[in-house]
């Protein structure tokens, strides 16, 4: 049964399918939200999920299939420990899908690099599998992934999964006691040893903020055009429906005309300070 | 098999040096091996030496009392192990343990640097080298200090 919401802020209510601890602070929580006749998200898109008396956040979605999708949630404000304390089989509510997606069709025989950082891997998560499934269609694909420690490190086992399938996968993490065999150091570090032909390559980008900005920066200094950089930013957003201006990012609002930008196009706003 | 003055020429910290400047480097150089699990440098100890790394890679680590010795950054293929050679008491400043069997060219640091002061020139090109590996390991270490990931937004 199928129902539709009276007010566009209204969420819908979807039952929490499956809850997977990734790591210490952060879970995956999968959804079919047409349960209740919402839209799946496309890649890149977010949902505004709600944990019912406390509040609503909103969530990239970092898996989609056959209508089923995931949510991947860090808990480290009031809604989002919430989110991941619910359990399999609670009810969640679920608006959206909101915002301008990864646009995976602008790599066509290009080569691939999906530079994410922290929880940024979540949203990247399906341009990895978008890309890997049309590998036919572009050059490689590469993924550089950096994270607080070893343990902060999310789909860890799926990374693997990734290199057998023929992504060329660099890990790096700020810090790591002994026995970590990968790299230690700050994600950029990597960029240049996995740039192969950077006029040639389309970069998805996503992480904090300093992250992206340092990343792109560091993408288009070796070659790759700014325009063909894709990066997701994060505001705070509230409607989610360009409404309430919190997230206005210059003459853009987040909620609506990104959360992915084309990195030429929002350069130089993430230069200006408390934008 | 290439000798060293062949490795030096094709390794990236070395990329453009002037041919005679690439010959008196080999002068103070041999090639190097170690096993995953060495120390190959210890803190404290006299640092007499720097590497070329060809293959493998080392972790830089700081011993912490209670927790163990801790990674703060790796090195690998095409980058330089030490720099503490360079400058006084000439003491290495962290433990660098191997991760993966390194290879590399080993420089004899009194040797190149009596080799600098004689021949200007090739000091102010190892300079400005070890200069840029400097200015971005300080970059690297500032943007580990502000801990991006530990303090995300939902």
């Amino acid at each position: 049964m199928t129902s539709a919401p009276l007010h566009p802020l209204a969420p819908l209510p979807v039952t929490v399918l499956e809850r997977r601890q990734e790591t210490a602070d952060t879970v995956t929580l999968e959804l079919d939200p047409s349960e209740a006749g919402a839209a799946p998200a496309a890649p890149g898109q977010f949902h505004m999920l709600w944990a019912f008396g406390v509040g609503e956040a909103p969530i990239s979605v970092s898996h989609v299939s056959d209508g089923r999708q995931a949510h991947t949630i860090r808990a480290v404000g009031a809604v989002t420990r919430a989110l991941c304390d619910v359990d399999t089989g609670a009810v969640v509510g679920v608006r959206g899908p909101y915002g301008a997606g990864w646009d995976l069709d602008r790599a066509r025989d290009d080569h691939v690099i999906v530079v994410a950082g922290g929880i940024g891997l979540a949203p990247l998560r399906p341009v990895v599998l978008g890309a890997l499934e049309r590998a036919r269609d572009l050059r490689s694909v590469t993924v550089v992934v950096g994270a607080r420690t070893p343990d902060d490190l999310l789909y860890a086992e799926e990374l693997e999964a990734w290199r057998e399938a023929g992504a060329t996968v660099s890990v790096t993490v700020d810090t790591a006691a002994r026995g970590w065999t990968g790299d230690v150091g700050v994600v950029t570090g990597l960029l240049p040893g996995a740039l192969r032909d950077p006029a040639r390559t389309v970069g998805y980008v996503c992480g904090p903020e300093a992250m992206i900005r340092l990343a792109a920066r560091e993408l288009v200094h070796h070659g790759v055009p700014a325009d063909q950089v894709r990066v997701s930013l994060e505001r705070n957003m509230h409607c989610a429906i360009r409404l309430c201006g919190r997230c206005q990012f210059g003459p853009d609002f987040v909620c609506a005309d990104g959360p992915v930008f084309d990195y030429a196009t929002v350069a130089d706003r993430l230069a200006i300070r408390g934008l | 098999m290439k000798d060293v003055r062949e490795l030096l020429g094709e390794h990236d910290f070395f990329a453009d040096m002037d041919p005679s400047h690439l010959d008196l480097m080999a002068g103070c150089g041999h090639n190097v091996t170690a096993p995953a699990g060495d120390l190959l440098i210890r803190e404290g100890e006299p640092a007499g030496t720097f590497y070329a790394l060809r293959e493998g890679k080392v972790a830089l680590e700081v011993n912490i009392p209670h927790r163990g010795p801790i990674t703060i950054a790796t090195v690998g293929p095409g980058e330089v192990l030490g720099v503490s050679w360079l400058f006084p008491p000439f003491h290495w400043q962290f433990d660098g343990h191997v991760v993966e069997p390194v290879h590399a060219v080993a420089l004899d640091g009194v040797c190149l640097r009596g080799k600098c002061q004689a021949d200007t020139g090739l000091g102010f090109d190892l300079m400005q080298r070890f200069a840029a590996v400097l200015a971005g390991r300080l970059h690297a270490t500032r943007v580990q200090l502000v801990d991006l990931y530990g303090h995300e937004t939902p």
